[in-house]
């Protein structure tokens, strides 16, 4: 208990300070994962808009293949791609490991399935409520994309906000990939799993409250400007 | 202004997975006026509405338009059972269908204004759309149809678990647009309604047109025992 109230006033404390340090660590944690949430986005929005209005022939299997990788150990696909990245693998030319740049890749792998998988849940309910009204319409197929992701976007917001969830405190991946360098690749997960294997668990809980609170910061951030949960709103 | 009546229906067969949902249907609606489909559940009427607006594919026959399809499309309008409401605004509801056109603003503004007047929700244009009562709702969906200013227009039983004052709305804009030129074609299971509206009726059983012609004689002088035992109110099997 102790530690904990330790923690958390060491925490108050690095914030109220500005500490040089963990305002680096913070940044680079918002920048790797809203790099990969702004990727994946681009990939799983559109593809997972595009699995719930068109039939095409594997597309039972796409699906259940999408959901099976939502569930993606983090550590198995940090050492694929350290082994794609590392020096005798394919990409070795392009010295991408050990830096934030691989730490990207590896989390738009881990999050793009759960964004896209969640984006065709809400875009398939919003289909089968919309579609005898847009085929009565007469609409193009761009038309019916085009309404079903802006009369979605707040479920497209949550999907999208579940990716930055499972980005932000995912350790095991970028641990691997990035090596948690000094000043390099050191984020604040990795940095938590450092300082609580020296034994500095008040270090380790601060590290940890400033996390929480980012990821909470960040959420109520997107919330407020999408004006969702508003009276009135959707 | 061409029209894209009179609308033929040949020797039409709806199958699905082997089961006949109608058919044979052969039929011919020309003219104005409101032609109302009575008939039990089951009997086909969603779906001889539904093979006639295009949505529905045909196992077997002809729909024809005095025009090709993909323009019959552009002058027709349906309002389903259960409204369909956009999630947004009640105006961004009403200019939805005239967007899709790429109609013009100030346009778009004018007949918006014009049918939430009409369709009495010109207090309620900036609230969610989900938000209104069912009987509202289906005013939003009727004018959303008619924003377009359909030649035909199709309902499946646009009263259907609404209250007789909601009934009373929907009815006045239905004959209001039946007396703008709008033809009307419609099913419903209340035959009170379908005495005050109708010009002409189809009764439909087991998938087919059992009866059909003039309201007065219609209603009336019934030929069929089925339809005669109709509007006892008999359960027809």
């Amino acid at each position: 208990m102790n530690d904990i109230f330790e923690g958390l006033v060491s925490a108050v404390w690095l914030v109220i300070s500005l500490d040089p340090e963990l305002i680096e660590i913070s940044v680079r944690s918002l920048q790797v994962t809203l790099g990969a949430l702004v990727v994946s986005c681009a990939i799983a929005l559109p593809l997972g808009t595009f699995l719930a209005i068109r039939r095409f022939r594997y597309r039972r299997l796409t699906i259940s293949v999408l959901n099976a990788l939502m569930g993606l150990p983090p550590v198995v696909v940090g050492l694929v791609v350290y082994i794609l990245l590392s020096r005798s693998g394919p990409f070795g030319v392009m010295g991408l490991l050990f830096t934030p740049t691989a730490m990207v890749i590896a989390q738009v792998i881990i999050i793009t399935p759960l964004i896209a998988s969640i984006t065709h849940q809400a875009m398939r309910e919003l289909w089968a409520e919309y579609h005898d009204l847009l085929i009565s319409l007469n609409t193009s197929q761009r038309q019916r994309i085009k309404t079903l992701v802006w009369d979605g976007r707040r479920n497209l917001l949550t999907a999208a906000l579940a990716g930055f969830g499972r980005g932000i405190g995912e350790v095991g991946a970028i641990m691997i990939v990035g090596g948690n360098i000094d000043h390099a690749t050191r984020v604040l997960t990795t940095a938590i799993a450092l300082e609580t294997g020296k034994g500095d668990f008040s270090l380790a809980l601060a590290l940890g409250f400033v996390l929480i609170a980012l990821a909470i910061g960040v959420n109520i951030c997107i919330h407020w400007l999408s004006r969702t949960e508003q009276e009135g709103r959707w | 202004m061409t029209t894209i009546l009179p609308l033929t229906l040949q020797d039409v067969w709806v199958r699905r997975r082997g089961k006949r949902l109608i058919g044979p249907v052969s039929t011919t609606l020309s003219g104005d006026g409101i032609t109302i489909i009575v008939g039990p559940n089951g009997s086909g009427k969603t779906t001889l509405l539904k093979v006639m607006h295009g949505v529905a594919r045909i196992s077997d026959g002809a729909v024809n338009w005095a025009v090709p399809h993909s323009e019959a499309q552009h002058h027709q309008g349906y309002v389903f059972q259960t409204p369909i409401m956009l999630r947004r605004s009640v105006a961004d509801n009403l200019r939805y269908p005239l967007q899709l056109r790429g109609m013009k603003k100030d346009e778009i503004e004018r007949r918006m204004a014009d049918w939430a007047q009409k369709t009495g929700l010109q207090d309620h244009l900036e609230i969610s759309a989900t938000r209104l009562s069912g009987g509202e709702k289906q005013r939003l969906a009727l004018g959303r149809a008619l924003i377009r200013r359909p030649e035909v227009l199709f309902l499946d039983e646009p009263c259907a678990n609404l209250d007789g004052a909601s009934t009373r709305d929907i009815e006045a804009l239905l004959t209001e647009a039946r007396d703008a030129g709008t033809r009307i074609i419609m099913t419903t299971h209340n035959i009170g309604q379908a005495k005050r509206l109708a010009d002409d009726a189809i009764f439909m059983l087991h998938g087919a047109i059992k009866e059909n012609g003039l309201a007065e004689a219609f209603f009336e002088t019934p030929q069929s025992t089925e339809l005669k035992a109709f509007f006892r109110g008999d359960i027809i099997a």
